[in-house]
């Protein structure tokens, strides 16, 4: 099941390192990750995924409590948490389907952000749910390329 | 006031209290090793950086202080590697200083550069690369507080060759604040309450002690529970010397080389008290058979450890020595002093069992008087030391056999690689030893295999006249690889033969040290007593039984209780099936 961990972490160096580490010695794939500076410039707040059942997470959320760098670790789901992920994507734009597809991305207040003879790029962030809905609506005018940034997660309240 | 690197690296070991640091010098830490030509600090020179490592471990075990280590950067740090190791496997407060090549070069595949805090990410309680002179004091502060605050443990600092040579204010912080670490040392209240609930109510409690409880100076604590609830105690490999083998209490050591009677308490017992133990599998063998009917109580100071192995049903993290007091002064208002004699009476039935027990199942071998057996050398050590020396080991056969066979009485009195096994660890272990306390004798059991690893260490011996004694159970095998290839491999002795093997007496002798060799039984007890009494290092070189097995064994992933026993034990058990029924 898929489970997301919020870490505030020393913004050193190393301190990836350290927390990857703790993941890969144990063969623990992370589907998501991302890190950035957060308003105190000494600590970085990080995001991560993983499919974990609740024993293994338990362990995994222990170890990285331990880790020197580690300020703080909570497990969240949806209800506790605001999580939001932005996506690209490149879609194919065949003549007389424009209007369409910009319509379908308005209704996911998605933005054209690079217009090019045969493609455009659409940008669009959400939760889950949402962009995999919009993956999929968007399948039909012949996907070229999808990436996405990783989920960013912040406690609510 | 503006000191250099190097002053500070001097005064900053000078207030935590450092009195000899072990190490090797080389280029990249040859400014520090230039500050400590002055320095009232002694420095060991080890003649291998692994060395240094276990002696530094040695010296933190013996002690209970922080053990120093240093080397120089690449070669010199990655043979401290197997050290680190050792000591974060068994959670020796240790601090690791290397030089690394200047600031500007790193990442430049430079003459001697590894990567060393990425290498010793995985194996150090916490490590530092300190980039700015500045950072230097804070960063050793640091390094000591945690190397010994909370689970103890290895921590390294790389020092770059500018950081040491350049000048900064020197500032010692007199705290430490480190938001990401904050160990829980005083245990939950109402966790210990239930806890003495469980040991007053309990019909057959058994404590399983680990050297968390040496760790934490909790040995007088662990005695006045076990004696104060009548609770045989069982110590792991680490945990020997935490309690004392002559008490009736005692059960000696369980696991995979465990007493009978310690692994079948355990799995009869309907309370199961860890303190300071991480449920390793050399101690549990099978999951889902180690003490399947008990409640288990389980004290440690690491949260990680919680659960990680076992499920528990009362979880306590902190300190043991602390949870301990606090427990025992709880046990204590239940039971009234002195326990009333309805609950005394209550426990006689489990005791009973365990001293019937240990009257039928001891630990034995059989006696010969052609070749000398390796189990009663331990035993004539045991004699005539009375249990009051530091013993150090090797890994293999003779480390289970010392386990087994000494009579431990003292806490910080045996020092193994108990985690990592590393062999080699004997001999710099004991140097290191030595150094923190030289008011015990100091004897380290060394394998004939183990000792080769590390026995250019006997030059340090010869420098320092250091007194102590190095046993070498020799088997001309690797033994214990020999032992499971007998086992379960069809006696296909694979690359585990050592007839070719140097004369260990005439290397003592080549090194300026006396060395003996003891062949036939006869000469054993003179010589034995010769060597401990001597005032000067003696190596002795016993050849005992070739082929010789560790029993009881649990073969790995098995029960604890499905132990493959020797040939007298097989005998012992046949005859009281009944009992036990
Ligand atoms: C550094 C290292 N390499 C390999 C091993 C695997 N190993 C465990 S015991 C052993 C044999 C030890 O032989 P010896 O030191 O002669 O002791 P004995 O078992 O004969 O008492 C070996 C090779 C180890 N524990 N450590």
């Amino acid at each position: 099941m898929l489970r997301t961990l919020i870490l505030r972490v020393e913004n050193r160096p190393g301190a990836l390192a350290r927390i990857t580490g703790l993941f890969s010695a144990r063969g623990i794939n992370i589907e998501s990750l991302t890190v950035a500076r957060t308003e105190d410039p000494t600590l970085s707040h990080m995001t991560i995924v993983v499919d974990l059942d609740d024993v293994a997470l338990e362990k995994l959320v222990k170890l990285l409590d331990r880790l020197v760098d580690v300020v703080t670790v909570t497990v969240v789901d949806t209800r506790e948490a605001v999580e939001r992920e932005l996506l690209l994507l490149k879609v194919r734009q065949e003549p007389g389907q424009k209007l369409e597809l910009l319509k379908e991305a308005e209704l996911f207040r998605a933005r054209v952000v690079d217009v090019a003879p045969h493609s455009y790029v659409l940008e669009v962030t959400g939760d889950e749910d949402k962009l995999e809905a919009f993956i999929r609506v968007f399948e039909k005018y012949g996907i070229l390329e999808v990436v996405r940034s990783g989920k960013v997660a912040l406690a609510r309240g | 006031m503006k000191m250099k690197g190097t002053e500070i690296f001097v005064e900053c070991l000078r207030r935590e209290g450092v009195d000899v640091v072990f190490g090797h010098p080389g280029g990249a830490i040859l400014p520090i090793y230039d500050q400590l030509y002055d320095a009232e600090i002694r420095h060991i020179l080890m003649r291998h950086e692994q060395a240094a490592a276990h002696a530094a471990d040695g010296y933190a075990r013996a002690s209970g202080r922080v053990g120093v280590a240093m080397a120089t950067s690449g070669p010199g740090a990655t043979n401290l590697v197997t050290g680190i190791a050792s000591a974060f496997m068994d959670s020796v407060p240790m601090v690791v200083f290397t030089g690394q090549v200047p600031s500007t070069l790193i990442g430049t595949d430079a003459f001697q550069e590894a990567d060393v805090v990425g290498i010793t990410r995985p194996c150090t309680k916490h490590n530092y690369l300190v980039l700015r002179t500045e950072d230097l004091a804070r960063t050793i502060r640091e390094a000591f507080y945690l190397a010994r605050m909370g689970r103890p443990g290895p921590v390294l600092v790389d020092l770059p060759k500018d950081i040491q040579l350049s000048e900064c204010e020197f500032d010692y912080p007199r705290e430490v604040h480190l938001r990401g670490y904050r160990p829980v040392l005083e245990g939950d209240r109402e966790a210990i309450r239930q806890a003495a609930v469980a040991i007053v109510e309990a019909e057959r409690p058994v404590i399983y002690a680990g050297g968390g409880v040496i760790a934490s100076e909790g040995a007088e604590e662990l005695r006045r529970l076990a004696e104060m609830g009548r609770i045989p105690v069982a110590t792991t490999l680490m945990g020997l010397g935490g309690f004392p083998t002559e008490h009736p209490l005692s059960l000696g050591m369980l696991g995979m080389h465990g007493s009978w009677y310690a692994n079948t308490a355990i799995s009869r017992c309907d309370l199961l008290i860890a303190l300071g133990v991480r449920f390793d599998d050399r101690v549990t063998g099978k999951l889902s058979e180690f003490a399947p009917t008990a409640r288990k109580i389980h004290v440690d100071i690491d949260p990680a450890e919680i659960n990680k192995n076992v499920r528990v049903d009362i979880p306590i993290v902190g300190d043991v020595r602390r949870v301990l007091s606090v427990l025992n002064a709880e046990v204590e208002g239940l039971l009234g002093a002195p326990p009333a004699a309805a609950w005394a009476q209550k426990r006689q039935r489990w005791l009973a069992q365990i001293a019937e027990w240990k009257r039928t199942y001891p630990f034995r071998y059989e006696y010969d008087d052609r070749v000398i057996k390796p189990q009663w050398v331990i035993e004539e050590i045991a004699r005539i030391t009375q249990g009051e020396a530091i013993l150090t080991t090797d890994v293999g056969q003779h480390q289970m056999w010392a386990a087994q066979y000494y009579r431990f009485k003292h806490p910080r009195t045996w020092i193994t690689s108990g985690g990592l096994g590393a062999m080699g660890f004997g001999l710099p272990a004991a140097i290191g030893a030595w150094f923190a306390r030289q008011d015990r004798p100091v004897i380290a059991i060394c394998g004939d295999g183990s000792f080769q690893m590390t026995m250019q260490e006997l030059a340090v011996v010869a420098e320092h006249r250091i007194p102590v004694k190095v046993v070498i159970l020799n088997n001309f095998f690797l033994g214990m690889v020999r032992q499971w290839q007998q086992i379960f491999y069809n006696g296909r002795y694979a690359a585990s033969d050592l007839r070719v093997s140097p004369d260990y007496a005439k290397i003592a002798e080549a090194y300026g040290l006396r060395g003996h060799t003891v062949r036939r039984p006869e000469e054993l007890v003179g010589l034995l007593e010769e060597t401990l009494l001597a005032s000067e290092p003696v190596i002795l070189d016993v050849q005992v039984a070739a082929e010789e097995n560790v029993y009881p064994m649990v073969p790995p992933g098995a029960a604890i209780t499905e132990m493959i026993l020797g040939p007298l034990e097989t005998t012992a058990v046949a005859d009281s099936k009944e009992s036990i029924a």
